[in-house]
Order: C-alpha cells, then sequence, then structure tokens
C-alpha cells in the first residue's frame, strides 16, 4: 500500500496561532510528519525605523515588540542605553522598574495562560485570568496614562516618580493574588483533560533547548535553572528573596507548572519591591539624558533650552557596542546597540526570546497528532511582533 | 575569561580582544570562524554552549563594509563574549555556523533577508521574514526606510 | 415605525428595510482577526470586564464566511495584506470594515518598507478607530458608531 502526506496549511489567520504565525505541517493521516513555520507577516521594520529614531524615541518602538510585556521591553532597550552611556540609575528607580517588571510578567503569564487554556477548550480559565489582569492593567494606566504600552521609564530613570497610590494598589493587588493563582490551579493543575491534553506532549530536554538557543520557562521546564534575574542580576534583584521555579520534564504541563508559580513568585518580588522602596532621585541627576523637571521649564530658560534640545536632537553617546540581556516573561530578552558617537543608533539588534524559542516548534510536534500541535505552539508563548519585528 | 589558548592555536586570525563597559569584545577573521567558534564552544575553560544572537551590522560607508557579530554566552561559567567578523564587498560571504550551533538556523537566514549576507552551506538558505519576491536588503544603509514603492 | 393596537393586540408597523438593519445591527458578528498590538486590547473587549455581549457583537468568528464584520486590529503589512484581502473577499454582503488603532488607518508608527499606509489603500473602511492601542472603550465606541451607520443605512441614507 502507497501512502502519501497531506499538507495542511495553519495560519496566518488561525484561531489558536497566536498571532499572524503560519505553518505549513505535512500530515500522514492525524499525524505530524514535519512542520515548516513561515513567520514574517508582522515584520514592521523596526530595527531599520530606530536608526531613524533619536535615542528617546525608541523607547516607544520598544513598547510594540512585545506588546504582552511592554514594559521589560523599555527597562532592556533603556537599560542599553545606560550601560553605553555609564549612568548610575538611582535605587528608587532600580526598585520601581523590578517592581513594574513582576508585574508585567504577572500580566504577560495571565494572558497567556488564559488564551492557552482557552486554545485546548477551556473557556473559565480566559475570564478569570483576564480578570487579574485588568486590575495590573490599572495599575499601568494610573502610573502611565497607558494600558498595553506604559513608556514609563526614560534613559536615566523614571519619566515620573511614581504616584501617591501606587504602594497601595500593589500591595493590595499582591494581598489577594496568591489565592486568585490557587483558584486558576483548581480548574487545571488536576484536571484529567488539561493532563491528557498536555502531558508528554512537546517534550524538549535541556540539552536541546541548549543547542536551539531557547531561554526562558520553556529552558526551566526542562530543569535548567537559568533566569537572567539570578544569573547577572540587574534593578536590584540580588535584594530581593525569591526562587526559579523550575520542571523536570519539559513538556507542555511542566511550562505551565513553571509559568504559575513564577506567577507566584513575581507577586512576591513586586511586594518586597514596593514594602522596600527607597527614597530619593527617580532619574539620575546631572545626567545628560534626562528631562529637565517641569517646574524649571516655566522658571529657568537654560531648562527650556535642553528640554528642546533633547526632543529635537537628542543626546550623543560615545562611540561603542554593547548588549545588555533582561528575563521577560518569554525568556533572553537583549538588544544589541552600535553607536557610532551620533544621535541615533547606528544599529540596534534585538534578540527576541519568542523567536528563537519558536524554532524549537519543528522538533517538538513532529511525530504528534494535529490536536497537539495547538498545544504546542500555546505553550512556547510567543508573540509574533517580537517574532518578526 | 583567558583567551590565549584560542591565540596560540589561531594566531593572526584572531585580532585584538578589546574590553567596552565590561564587555569583551573579538575580532577574528572569516576563514577561521567555524574552527573558532567550535573551539570556543569545547575549550572546558570557555564553554559557550550557548548562541545567544548573530547579526549583521552595516557600517556603510567604513571599509569592510559588514559585520557578523555573535554573542556568546556560557552556561557553565556565567560568561559572555562578542565575536566580530568583518566582510568586505556588496556579495558579503561567511560560513555557517549551524554545525556548532542549531539556533544559529534562523538567525542565518534573517541576517541573508536583511543584509544580503550569504552563510556557505547552510541547508536552506532563504528569506524569512520578507515575502519571497522583495527586492533588496532593507537593513543596508543605501535602503531608503519608506522602501522602494511601485506605483 | 408606528405602533396600533387592534383589539387587545398591539401591532408594530414599519417598512421592511428598517427591520432589517435593526437586526443586523444588534447581531454583528465580528471576524476574529488579530494582527498585532490591538488584537490584545480587542479580546480585553471581549472579556469580563468590558463584555462586548452588551452590543450582541460577542459572537467572533473563526472562519470569514460566518462573519459581518472585519475588524483590523493591528498592523498590516506587505506580507499579510494579501491574506487579508482574500479574507475579506471571503466574507458573504453586508459586510463591514473597522480600521481599529493607528496602524490600520494610517501606518501609524511605523512608515516604513514593510508596512502598508493605511488599510484604505485596499479595503472599503466604514469606520476609523484612532489610538495605539485603541482602548476597550474607544472600540465598543467605534462598534457602536459602525450600528448607528447601518441603522443609517437601512433608512435609505448614505453610507
Amino acid at each position: 500500500m502507497s501512502s502519501e502526506t497531506l499538507s495542511l496549511n495553519l495560519g496566518p489567520q488561525h484561531p489558536s496561532t497566536h498571532g499572524v504565525l503560519r505553518v505549513v505541517l505535512e500530515l500522514d493521516g492525524e499525524t505530524v510528519v514535519d512542520a515548516r513555520p513561515d513567520i514574517g507577516f508582522l515584520h514592521r521594520g523596526i530595527e531599520k525605523l530606530a536608526e531613524n529614531r533619536t535615542y528617546h524615541q525608541v523607547v516607544v518602538l520598544t513598547d510594540r515588540l512585545d506588546y504582552l510585556a511592554a514594559h521589560s521591553n523599555n527597562l532592556a532597550y533603556v537599560m542599553a542605553v545606560e550601560k553605553l552611556m555609564d549612568i548610575e540609575v538611582p535605587r528608587r528607580a532600580r526598585y520601581v522598574r523590578a517592581a513594574l517588571a513582576e508585574l508585567q510578567r504577572i500580566a504577560s503569564h495571565l494572558f497567556w495562560l488564559g488564551t492557552h487554556a482557552h486554545d485546548m477548550g477551556a473557556m473559565t480559565p480566559l475570564f478569570y485570568a483576564l480578570r487579574e489582569r485588568e486590575a495590573l492593567m490599572d495599575i499601568f494606566e494610573s502610573l502611565s496614562g497607558s494600558r498595553l504600552t506604559p513608556s514609563f521609564l526614560r534613559i536615566g530613570g523614571l519619566a515620573a516618580d511614581i504616584d501617591g497610590r501606587f504602594v497601595e494598589t500593589v500591595k493590595s493587588f499582591t494581598d489577594t493574588f496568591q489565592g486568585r493563582v490557587d483558584e486558576y490551579e483548581t480548574l487545571l493543575t488536576d484536571n484529567p483533560i488539561w493532563k491528557y491534553r498536555t502531558q508528554g506532549v512537546g517534550i524538549l530536554d535541556a540539552p536541546d533547548c541548549v543547542r536551539l538557543g531557547i531561554s526562558g520557562p520553556m529552558l526551566r521546564s526542562a530543569g535548567t535553572a537559568l533566569d537572567l534575574r539570578k544569573a547577572q542580576p540587574y534593578c536590584c534583584y540580588d535584594e530581593f528573596h525569591f526562587e526559579i521555579p523550575t520542571g523536570t520534564a519539559g513538556d507542555v504541563y511542566d511550562r505551565y507548572r513553571v509559568r504559575i508559580r513564577e506567577m507566584r513568585e513575581s507577586a512576591r518580588i513586586a511586594r518586597q519591591a514596593v514594602e522596600g522602596l527607597p527614597e530619593g532621585p527617580w532619574a539620575a541627576p546631572g545626567s545628560v539624558t534626562v528631562f529637565p523637571a517641569k517646574g524649571d521649564l516655566k522658571q529657568d530658560i537654560t531648562a527650556v533650552i535642553r528640554h528642546f534640545g533633547l526632543v529635537m536632537e537628542g543626546f550623543k553617546p560615545p562611540a561603542g557596542e554593547v548588549y545588555h540581556a533582561v528575563e521577560s516573561p518569554r525568556g533572553e530578552l537583549g538588544f544589541y546597540i552600535v553607536s557610532d558617537g551620533g544621535s541615533r543608533p547606528l544599529r540596534l539588534k534585538v534578540r527576541p526570546p519568542s523567536f528563537v524559542n519558536l524554532q524549537g516548534l519543528v522538533k517538538m510536534v513532529r511525530g504528534r497528532l494535529l490536536a497537539d500541535v495547538v498545544a504546542i505552539i500555546g505553550a512556547v508563548d510567543i508573540v509574533l511582533a517580537e517574532v518578526d519585528r | 575569561m583567558n583567551l590565549d589558548a584560542l591565540r596560540v592555536r589561531f594566531g593572526a586570525a584572531i585580532g585584538e580582544v578589546t574590553v567596552f563597559r565590561g564587555e569583551t569584545n573579538l575580532t577574528a577573521d572569516r576563514d577561521c570562524i567555524v574552527s573558532l567558534c567550535k573551539a570556543l564552544r569545547d575549550e572546558e575553560a570557555l564553554a559557550f554552549d550557548f548562541l545567544s544572537d548573530l547579526c549583521g551590522v552595516d557600517r556603510f560607508p567604513a571599509s569592510p563594509r559588514f559585520l557578523v557579530v555573535y554573542h556568546l554566552y556560557s552556561l557553565r561559567h556565567g560568561h559572555r563574549l562578542r565575536v566580530k567578523v568583518p566582510l568586505g564587498g556588496e556579495e558579503p560571504v561567511i560560513d555557517s555556523v549551524l554545525p556548532v550551533w542549531e539556533t544559529a538556523d534562523w538567525h542565518e537566514r534573517e541576517c541573508f533577508d536583511l543584509f544580503g549576507i550569504r552563510f556557505r552551506n547552510h541547508p536552506d538558505l532563504r528569506r524569512i521574514l520578507l515575502p519571497e519576491d522583495f527586492e533588496g536588503h532593507p537593513l543596508r544603509k543605501d535602503f531608503p526606510l519608506e522602501g522602494v514603492r511601485k506605483p | 415605525m408606528g405602533l396600533e393596537r387592534l383589539g387587545e393586540t398591539t401591532i408594530v408597523t414599519a417598512n421592511l428595510d428598517r427591520v432589517v438593519g435593526w437586526a443586523r445591527k444588534n447581531s454583528l458578528w465580528p471576524l476574529s482577526f488579530g494582527l498585532a498590538c490591538c488584537a490584545i486590547e480587542m479580546i480585553s473587549t471581549a472579556a469580563a470586564r468590558y463584555d462586548i455581549a452588551r452590543f450582541g457583537m460577542e459572537v467572533f468568528r473563526p472562519s470569514p464566511r460566518q462573519a459581518d464584520v472585519m475588524i483590523v486590529a493591528g498592523t498590516v503589512t506587505c506580507k499579510m495584506a494579501p491574506a487579508v484581502k482574500r479574507l475579506y473577499d471571503q466574507m458573504a454582503e453586508p459586510k463591514w470594515v473597522v480600521a481599529m488603532g493607528a496602524c490600520a488607518c494610517s501606518g501609524g508608527l511605523f512608515p516604513t518598507y514593510a508596512v502598508i499606509q493605511g488599510v484604505d489603500t485596499f479595503l472599503p473602511v466604514d469606520v476609523y478607530i484612532p489610538g495605539c492601542p485603541v482602548k476597550p472603550e474607544a472600540l465598543l465606541d467605534g462598534l457602536i458608531r459602525l450600528q448607528e451607520k447601518i441603522a443609517r443605512e437601512a433608512q435609505g441614507g448614505a453610507r
């Protein structure tokens, strides 16, 4: 009996590809023989655009790279420029940055949890998870005026000091959040259907992950406790107490467990950051990158001139190149900036965790059933804007 | 991190080692890139088992015009290294490091797509982000930001 | 429309176009079709807090053949545009297009080689919603305006 395979096109418009991902699957019956991912449907030319923008103008572009964790992208970018400029950021700003990064991680994981469970046919977790996410969106909105794309960071510090209610709202969020995570777990963790769909599916062991450059929860679910917050601490992460959750099997279920526990740890870190929030300046004093205070603009002509210069011309970092990486909700998020001494970057390269992690897809889906593909794509937790840039 | 052993082995093929903002930069010749990367990965004291990133840089009008930049990380030692390879000409070519790190696959395709740098021995070197029928390589400095729009 | 009483029964009289228009505007089925950042806000709009079901629009259809309104939620790139056009062509008449966000309206932040500078270059847009990204309230406002427009059309008004 002869057998031939069937090509099946999945995407770029498909409810469970999490955006505009296209995968061409070769099927033998319901078994996946091969997969060819096709990306680039959201390639917006952000890296080219950044070469035509001043360093401060690039901040808003980084928001739109990974819109589920916009603050993490802001953070990685501004820290790379600060490294290039050799700026020491005040402790208060670093604590606020860390708190926001952890809240952003929770928001991102919540969205992942909701949509991932929804893909697999569980409707309820989406509404539960987005309920808590709205509380986080309120925190971001009251701080920066924007829900999804805060752009609250400036090179050298923050855009403004935190408002009076920030500490209280974060505390009340973290007070209730652990109980809410318990709720999600009652829906899924011991649910036999969920386990049947996820356990033993999409396995990628630690050596494979390293060979493929995979980082973040995917790598940790395979048992390797690599987390840049511990390995190369930034933003005072070495002053907070937290653990790095790891799994053993490296399957979809372990990725779920790791992310659930990461949310709990992130809430702990955010709590510590706001409780231990130091007093002091929120932007590097005297730095050429920092905008003058709003009050000074009304009284001091030199402040007006400086403000005008920063907006129109920007500042000029020394020639050189830096790479700075942070642990985004998806893995190692790095920015590589090459400066020729001008007010715009000569080259800005994003090291997007989603792009690299997605490379593991082919290995994970081979030999699995078609229905598993949806579970596996969901567990990678991709954001297509970051994959395609 | 001690790179002396490499210097003995590769001699003039690797250039000066510079440190900027605490980051180590190594410049290398195009021809030795695969064997150099293998040595960086397999040398016990270096153990760069994780290729974080691979990208191109266009320094037009400087010469040589292009750079291919490798960002390496060692899970065991926790250190990082940047390897830079200058490439000249309009049709730059370099050997693929796919045999050393599997993750280089999509990175090299992207670099080819955006810069037109060809990676020898890459099994599937075609555009990845842009449509197949796209003309030109957009991240080259002589490519306009708005692109070349057809009327 | 008018109300008449005939003995015990109340009779509503209207012309058929108006009734059809009223039914159409209150059961818009959007194509579930996310492109970029705005799609996240579109999902938030569908979730518990903003609850798009209040306006009869919660039936997101993944198949274009079952949908009435295409919400272009995000950046349309040159690579994606043929797929968007094809989806639009597959939708059955009557159909409407909502350009959600700055990218769909005009290319937004991205005046680059890869991005279509506004979906109205290849689709007939009915409602433009500004914002980057569009907030859920703004999306709901835009969709309500679309409903008003549909009702107007049913009365013989201009599109």
